[in-house]
């Protein structure tokens, strides 16, 4: 039984992860109907600023005068000053993915605007691959071990010796977040003027700019969201395991996807949810059945859903105007 | 048009450089893991085969002529692995290919090797399958079947566990092998293996394999993967609670593997080609010499790369005109080859037959435990 309880903690920790970079990606689809593959490169970027300012604020001691002006002492060790930490380096992440993301939009996917969709999606293609050889150029292609900055965190347990269960605070942290991040993305998107325009936007794009909405800036506006949410995921995972990449982002990224689609593509909700029945099943598969397949089934659920509900689970289904 | 021309020139000017310059110079091909989540193996294996190039081109070269190292990357992917060795014997025509550290990436290497009768030796990849392929395909490591054995030999006696845990990594034919000899040695002495887990390298979460693995209450854990993963799986396995020690094979000698593992891989052992503790004075002497050209340390990856360029010049040595075919035989015909990782002598199967060592990690340091005979 504790043997099971652990599989799901792990599966929830693991559709965590999944749902951070899955959530971005059902946003920009919802708006523009657009697959941003590029997606999973800037959760590695993400993931790389990341260690750069960890890296940074650990050599300066920048953590201590952190810890200095909050809680007027410097004492680094203790749990607050690990969390302080952490919000910083997700904070930076954040801001340099969403600038990231502003710049793709506006140089790669804007002037194809009124083009086909297919051209953007190539384009999409193209843009993915382009930071994973240029990350491989800048960063380099040997992987980097993202600095423990938990590393006093012991792990929660319950219960004793062989029926043990062990919870890592972080991935406590992780799953927490990520409903967080989905509550506030749900009341930008549904309670906000920015959500207003930006259904608009997604409801018919030629239509909202005759209403006066600023289409382009609802759309950047969209796309930095989206970014900084990726730059949130890679700082967050890459401290669940430590192993920082230039070619990091293509399966979680790919594995996001499938997860957004399970759960209805465009779907805020359905791509949390997805990414924690993914998780949920890549543990029990592993735990029970045989890990060689684990990558496998993300993509076998893909093709199950397209062929048995293409809406997903919480999708509704549109018609295709052509 | 004015771009074109440029480039035409430009074209031109190095086709000019490479054959006016070299043309004295003999070849030899090295393909590496430079880059990728194996670097570290292949800018190890690297720089022991260029300090071994160097100390001979110091010496006059061979025959009078200066030895000349083109490498090539291959990312750390097999199928780079087989382009890099094309281009290595067709266009830059080498009398010899030396290379790869793992076993996957040598097996994609070792047929084009032998369809051109180059002969290629492969500095550490130590998967039984490597030198089968032909009469070509040399190492001067030892093999797996004796690599998983000094794993078992060492649990067994030094360690004296009954129960082990196998995590092993279905991508690598290296993993694979070293898995299945140990497993086989394990169990003749004994012992049982209480469950057998698998990961594919790439992998960052292990936390189910692991949790399958602690539900069965191994006393250790036998993980012959590369350096990235194992740093990895001992942080997450300590992070679940299991404190048994893991074991492994050469594929943890790296720098790496203490700065992602951390703490979490003291009290783990592995199985490596040499230690620079051993007081040997060919072993000094290297790891001074190194030392000196790199500000670093070698470890067993560079001591095996010096070692197989060593032997490939000793076997150039011995023959009249440097002909691909004349080499091959000359690598056969070595035996007792004082190098850094002990005597080597090539077998009737092409494999080197010498002795290994087991390292304790402690604190990022890894430190000489035993040595295990052939």
């Amino acid at each position: 039984m504790a043997e099971f309880i652990q599989y799901i903690i792990n599966g929830l920790s693991q559709g965590g992860t999944y749902a951070l970079i899955a959530l971005g990606y059902t946003m920009v689809f919802g708006i523009l109907q657009l697959i941003n593959f590029a997606h999973g490169e800037v959760y590695m970027i993400g993931a790389f600023v990341g260690y750069y300012s960890s890296k940074f604020i650990l050599a300066n001691h920048i953590n201590e005068k952190i810890n200095l002006t909050i809680n007027g002492a410097a004492d680094v060790s203790t749990t607050q000053s690990a969390i302080l930490t952490g919000l910083v380096v997700i904070v930076a992440a954040m801001i340099v993915c969403a600038i990231v993301g502003f710049f793709i939009e506006r140089f790669a996917y804007r002037p194809l605007r009124s083009s086909p969709r297919i051209n953007l999606l190539i384009t999409a293609v193209g843009v993915s691959l382009f930071f994973q050889y240029t990350g491989q150029l800048v960063f380099g292609s040997d992987p980097k071990a993202f600095p423990d900055l938990f590393e006093n965190l012991e792990p929660w347990t319950f219960g004793s010796d062989d029926n043990t269960i062990f919870l890592e605070p972080l991935k406590v942290f992780v799953f927490f977040t990520t409903i967080l991040l989905m509550l506030i993305l749900r009341h930008v998107i549904f309670h906000t003027r920015l959500g207003r325009a930006m259904r608009a936007v997604s409801f018919n794009h030629d239509l909202a700019s005759l209403m006066g909405i600023p289409t382009d800036r609802v759309i950047s506006a969209t796309f930095m969201m989206g970014s900084a949410l990726a730059g949130a995921a890679g700082v967050m995972v890459a401290m669940t395991y430590p192993k920082v990449e230039p070619l990091m982002g293509s399966m979680p990224g790919l594995k996001a996807f499938c997860a957004a689609v399970l759960g209805g593509i465009g779907n805020v909700t359905g791509a949390v949810l997805g990414s924690f029945i993914l998780g949920l099943a890549e543990a029990l598969l592993s735990g029970y059945g045989t890990p060689t397949y684990k990558d496998a089934l993300a993509f076998a659920i893909l093709i199950l859903i397209l062929l048995l509900k293409p809406s997903g689970l919480l999708g509704v289904h549109r018609t295709e105007k052509v | 048009m004015f771009l074109r021309q440029i480039f035409a020139s430009l074209i031109l000017l190095a086709g000019l450089s490479t054959n006016s310059l070299y043309a004295e110079s003999i070849k030899i091909g090295e393909v590496g893991s430079m880059t990728g989540s194996e670097a570290t193996f292949g800018i190890s294996t690297h720089q022991g085969i260029e300090l071994a190039i160097k100390e001979q081109n110091s010496k006059g070269g061979v025959k009078g002529k200066k030895l000349e190292l083109v490498s090539v990357d291959n990312q750390g992917k097999p199928e780079e692995a087989a382009i890099g060795t094309t281009k290595l014997i067709t266009q830059d025509k080498v009398v010899a290919v030396l290379g790869e550290v793992a076993s996957s990436r040598s097996l994609a290497m070792a047929p084009i090797a032998q369809k051109n009768k180059v002969p290629m030796i492969s500095p550490s990849s130590t998967n039984p399958k490597v030198t089968t392929i032909g009469d070509y395909i040399f190492r001067v490591c030892f093999v797996d079947p004796f690599q998983g054995q000094v794993m078992a030999k060492f649990a067994a006696e030094t360690l004296k566990v009954k129960r082990v845990a196998i995590l092993r990594d279905v991508k690598s034919d290296y993993s694979l092998g070293l898995s299945e000899f140990f497993k086989a040695a394990f169990t003749k002495s004994g012992g049982e293996i209480v469950v057998d887990q698998t990961y594919s390298s790439g992998d960052v979460d292990f936390n189910s394999q692991l949790t399958s693995i602690r539900s069965k209450k191994p006393e250790a854990i036998f993980v012959p993967g590369y350096y990235t993963e194992v740093g990895l799986i001992a942080k997450q396995a300590r992070k679940l609670g299991i404190k048994a020690p893991l074991l492994g094979g050469d594929g943890w000698d790296s720098t790496k593997l203490y700065e992602i593992g951390g703490k979490a891989l003291n009290n783990g052992y592995f199985s490596n080609h040499y230690s620079k503790d051993d007081q040997n004075p060919a072993v000094q002497t290297f790891v001074k010499n190194y030392q000196s050209a790199y500000k670093q340390t070698p470890d067993g990856l560079a001591a095996m790369g010096y070692d197989a360029a060593k032997v490939l010049i000793a076997a150039m040595e011995n023959t009249k005109t440097l002909a691909p075919k004349e080499i091959r035989d000359a690598i056969a015909g070595t035996k007792e080859f004082q190098a850094v990782t002990g005597k080597i002598s090539i077998d009737d199967k092409r494999n080197a037959s010498k002795p290994a060592v087991v390292l304790e990690i402690k604190d990022g340091t890894f430190l000489y435990k035993t040595t295990v005979n052939p």
